[in-house]
């Protein structure tokens, strides 16, 4: 596992109470993860401030999965 | 001994770690008062009572202040834990997302404006008047959080400006009106700090760099800092202090222009 994606799953797990162990890459933050609106707010700004970038709201619609998350992440880094 | 220590807090508009609301109950605490929380609809119940719990609260009572029957239930409901209340605090402010971006003429709408001006000052209001019977004879103390919008423009905070204008003339009038009964008002004006209210803000990331580009200490302001100038404005240290906004943005508002490149 990357270190990028390792640190995703750290924190989807943090903010949304997840076990670590049920972080899948396909797993989605509503469906599968039980967040509501609220905690994918949360979510995105934690991962924000984790990677120290910044996620415009449009961009950040579309972050739905933890793969997506992975994805963003690696193609924004600076 | 905290600084606060026997007294009673009830928190209205705590929502999330980030919540401003997290940062004044959290130096509340460490102060050594009691905190009594509230939540604005159901599905955030489990939410604030997880928070509640971090702060040693199990007091967690609905009420969503747009409504006046709720506002009643809440001190109904919170007399049933406690006879009296020392302190109050307001940490709520709303409007539809859609005021909070572009110009403000085309922005605003009656209907957004009086919605802004309900939950984000009315409800100061509303909570005081329903809290009399609980705060009367107790050196009682209220706190609102403003934003430095109320008396300046910025882009996209539109309609929001001028509700946080009411909000601090409300600070002023309920000072004037509860001071003979020994009860203060006040507000802590707070720089740009990302909440999941400011979220809703657009541009907001680039109005952060501006006040960390700008402000006298050349950085932004945390709820912990917040926290802090609240609970002592809500203490007896602060005894002869109301009707008064309080900065707690780095220097901002005593800026034009902090630098030139």
């Amino acid at each position: 596992m990357s270190d990028i994606e390792q640190r995703v799953k750290k924190i989807v797990s943090e903010q949304l109470g997840a076990n670590e162990a049920d972080v899948k890459n396909e797993s989605s933050f509503v469906d599968d993860l039980g967040a509501d609106s609220l905690d994918t707010v949360e979510l995105v700004m934690a991962l924000e401030e984790e990677f120290d970038c910044e996620i415009p709201d449009e961009e950040a619609e579309k972050i739905t999965t933890v793969q997506q998350a992975i994805d963003y992440v690696n193609a924004n880094l600076k | 001994m905290g600084f606060l220590a026997g007294k009673r807090a009830l928190i209205v508009g705590l929502l999330s770690d980030r919540s401003i609301a997290y940062g004044i109950a959290a130096a509340m605490k460490r102060e050594g008062a009691e905190i009594a929380f509230t939540y604005q609809k159901e599905k955030f119940q489990d939410r604030v009572r997880s928070l509640a719990a971090e702060l040693g609260s199990n007091i967690v009572l609905p009420c969503d202040v747009g409504s006046d029957e709720q506002i009643e239930a809440l001190f109904t409901a919170l007399r049933q834990h406690w006879d009296k209340l020392d302190i109050l605090v307001h940490s709520v402010a709303f409007v539809p997302k859609a005021a909070l971006d572009g110009d403000y003429l085309d922005s605003v709408t009656r209907e957004n404006f009086q919605i802004a001006h309900d939950i984000s000052s009315y409800s100061f209001t509303a909570l005081a008047k329903a809290a009399m019977p609980m705060i009367a004879g107790q050196n009682a103390s209220l706190l609102t959080v403003s934003y430095l919008g109320a008396e300046r423009t910025l882009p996209n905070y539109n309609v929001m400006g001028v509700a946080k204008a009411s909000l601090e003339a409300n600070v002023r009038y309920m000072s004037q009106s509860l001071g003979p009964k020994g009860i203060r008002v006040n507000a802590v004006s707070a720089g740009p700090i990302r909440t999941l209210a400011a979220s809703g803000i657009t541009g907001f990331d680039d109005l952060v760099r501006f006040n960390e580009k700008h402000a006298a200490l050349r950085r932004s302001v945390t709820i912990e800092e917040v926290g802090n100038a609240a609970a002592f404005l809500c203490s007896d240290l602060a005894s002869g202090i109301t009707g008064e906004i309080t900065y707690v943005d780095a220097g901002m508002n005593i800026t034009a222009v902090g630098t030139i490149d």
